[in-house]
């Protein structure tokens, strides 16, 4: 029977030979992934299980990336009881500090997450890691503490919705503009349960951090997880990054989709998707004039080298408008040492902005960038829901990296055609 | 008393409520449930925690609970006070949070629709009928797996008597 790369995956880690749609099966983790702000609830849930000992100390992995570098004495505490665990356990892949940065695109960097594996993480956005052809998604705290203790999860498979696109990308368009277009074709619970398995020439010739963005924003649409076949590219990552082995799984040519979904890239522009959902998007061209107070390049969705050469690419000799706060947040310590090496970090101090550490900071309103009542900003997370980035008031706009460089220099959104 | 019969009022909200709003960001530098109930709706509606008691209803329209996949959102709602969420649907990682820590959630897109904010409703867990001002009302079964984890008391039980076999 032929199965999706979803199905395969999952099968594969529930010791069958297939799966279909709907079952409930009990599956093997590869890597199980919290955070400081989910951590110390699952531990506290893998203290009550009883077990003692996490069930590998090398696929536990624990990232402090929410509230640090410790933005108040409740959050040191937290960070603080993470850190005693993850000593206490011996785990071997605990990041804080220096070694630390946001932790989706820190465990692909350090290849701690590969194609074929089964990813749990508690945080939402854990379905970054679709992009190097892994099944990998979010669950609460309880559920991770439960995988800390046994080391399996149960999973309901779900349908997958193929998505296809097709044509040639417009300039300034990326996988950002790609996800929020399809966000807002679907509509922020258009993928609820699902897979979503984006392919096509487009993605084939889509570069490893722009399908990270795709992948990143499946969550979204409602989707359980957003997956891409590994190719070259995939393979090229991983050659710089890894020396394990893995296994490549493929969706059949006439596996089951519940849904096939042809897009024409063609015609579409930069989006920005306007408050209060990511499904709210309009072209860049349509925006009309909303004025800005501050912009945000960086987190778990843009924040990796790329999305910053892209952002140097436009403020190369520019400045912020007046009055607008530029805060740009480099994915991790690695990342930020790159930028620094090409001159990039020099080009945003040039334009006037902030470069803060790398860590997950005002994407959802937790420091670094918090915005006041009656504020608007653009920024290239992935959530505007209310008072995401602070009052309940504010406003956030998502976008790509080259618009929203350009909308800090314009002072309102807008796309580098306008400089 | 049935622990399967819930009586309270009701707390209506529309689609797409995301966890952000059930309980922003900034009060999850803490995970006491205590504390993040008095924060619950903190934002959309600050009357919410300090006049919810316990043995109330949610009630919703599509999409409850999208968003960040934070635990802090069901705890904060059921240590408000809440017994039952009713909606037309809900988001993915929120469903299995609230299984998890023993919160039941009830889909039924009729209940969603007609029953209404301060009105009081009696929900019945075991067949999952609803009685309000405006009728009587039918959600869908929950899920045999589901109605297990509730039974053990939610997850930790569940993988304790199931899988640790203590």
């Amino acid at each position: 029977m032929p199965m999706t790369i979803t199905e395969k995956i999952l099968a594969a880690h529930a010791g069958r030979d297939r799966v279909s749609p709907g079952e409930l099966i009990e599956a093997k983790v590869d890597v199980a992934l919290a955070n400081d702000i989910t951590a110390p609830l699952a531990i506290k849930v893998f203290g009550e299980i009883g077990v003692g000992k996490v069930f590998d100390t090398d696929r536990v992995v624990l990232v402090a990336d929410h509230f640090v570098p410790n933005k108040d004495i409740a959050s040191a505490e937290q960070v603080k009881f993470v850190r005693e665990f993850a000593r206490e356990q011996g785990l071997k892949n605990y990041f804080e500090g220096g070694q630390s940065g946001v932790e989706h695109v820190i465990l692909p960097e350090k290849g701690l997450v590969l194609p074929g594996q089964l990813v749990i993480g508690a945080d939402s956005h854990t379905c970054t890691y679709g992009a190097l052809g892994a099944f990998s998604t979010g669950v609460g705290s309880t559920d991770l503490g439960a995988v800390m203790a046994t080391g399996e999860i149960w999973l309901k498979v779900p349908p997958t919705i193929s998505l296809r696109y097709e044509g040639s990308l417009r300039p300034h368009v990326g996988g950002k503009d790609l996800i929020l277009h399809t966000i807002g074709l679907l509509g922020v619970e258009g993928a609820l349960y699902c897979a979503m398995e984006f392919s096509g020439s487009v993605i084939r010739n889509l570069p490893m951090h722009q399908r990270f963005t795709m992948s990143n924003m499946a969550i979204e649409a409602g989707g359980k997880n957003g997956i891409i076949e590994p190719d070259e590219t995939t393979l090229g990552y991983e050659a710089e990054r890894t020396s394990e082995r893995f296994e490549i799984f493929r969706s059949d040519p006439d596996a089951d989709y519940d849904r096939v979904i042809d897009i024409d890239v063609s015609d579409i522009e930069p989006q920005v998707a306007f408050p209060h959902l990511p499904s709210n998007v309009r072209a860049v061209s349509q925006a009309g004039n909303v004025p800005i107070d501050q912009v945000v390049i960086g987190s778990c969705t843009n924040g990796w080298l790329d999305d910053l050469r892209d952002a140097a690419r436009v403020l190369k000799g520019k400045k912020a408008s007046a009055g607008l706060r530029l805060i740009i947040m480099p994915g991790s310590p690695l990342i930020y040492k790159m930028a620094m090496q090409e001159g990039i970090l020099e080009t945003f101090l040039e334009a006037g902005a902030v470069i803060g550490p790398p860590c997950c900071g005002p994407c959802l309103g937790g420091h670094m960038g918090v915005l006041a009542s009656g504020e608007r900003a653009v920024a290239t997370t992935n959530r505007n829901f209310i008072g995401r980035m602070g009052h309940p008031e504010s406003e956030v706009y998502l976008a790509n990296p080259l618009v929203a460089a350009a909308s800090a220099v314009l002072g309102r959104i807008g796309g580098p055609d306008e400089l | 008393m049935d622990k399967m019969r819930v009586e309270g009022r009701i707390w209506k909200f529309g689609d797409d409520v995301d966890t952000d709003v059930i309980i922003p960001a900034r009060y999850l530098n803490v995970s006491a449930e205590d504390e993040l109930a008095k924060n619950c709706f903190a934002d959309i509606r600050p009357e919410f925690a300090t006049d919810v008691t316990a043995g109330d209803i949610l009630v919703a329209g599509k999409n409850f609970g999208c968003g960040s996949s934070r635990e802090h959102a069901p705890l904060a709602i059921k240590a408000a006070g809440v017994r039952v969420i009713i909606a037309e649907s809900f988001a993915r990682i929120f469903y299995r949070n609230a299984f998890n820590i023993g919160l039941p959630l009830l889909e039924a897109v009729e209940a969603s629709k007609g029953l209404s904010d301060g009105e009081r409703g009696v929900v019945d867990l075991a067949d999952g009928r609803i009685e309000g001002v405006g009728g009587v009302f039918q959600a869908k079964p929950i899920p045999d797996f589901m109605a297990q984890l509730i039974a053990a008391g939610g997850l930790v039980e569940y993988v304790r008597t199931m899988k640790i076999g203590r």
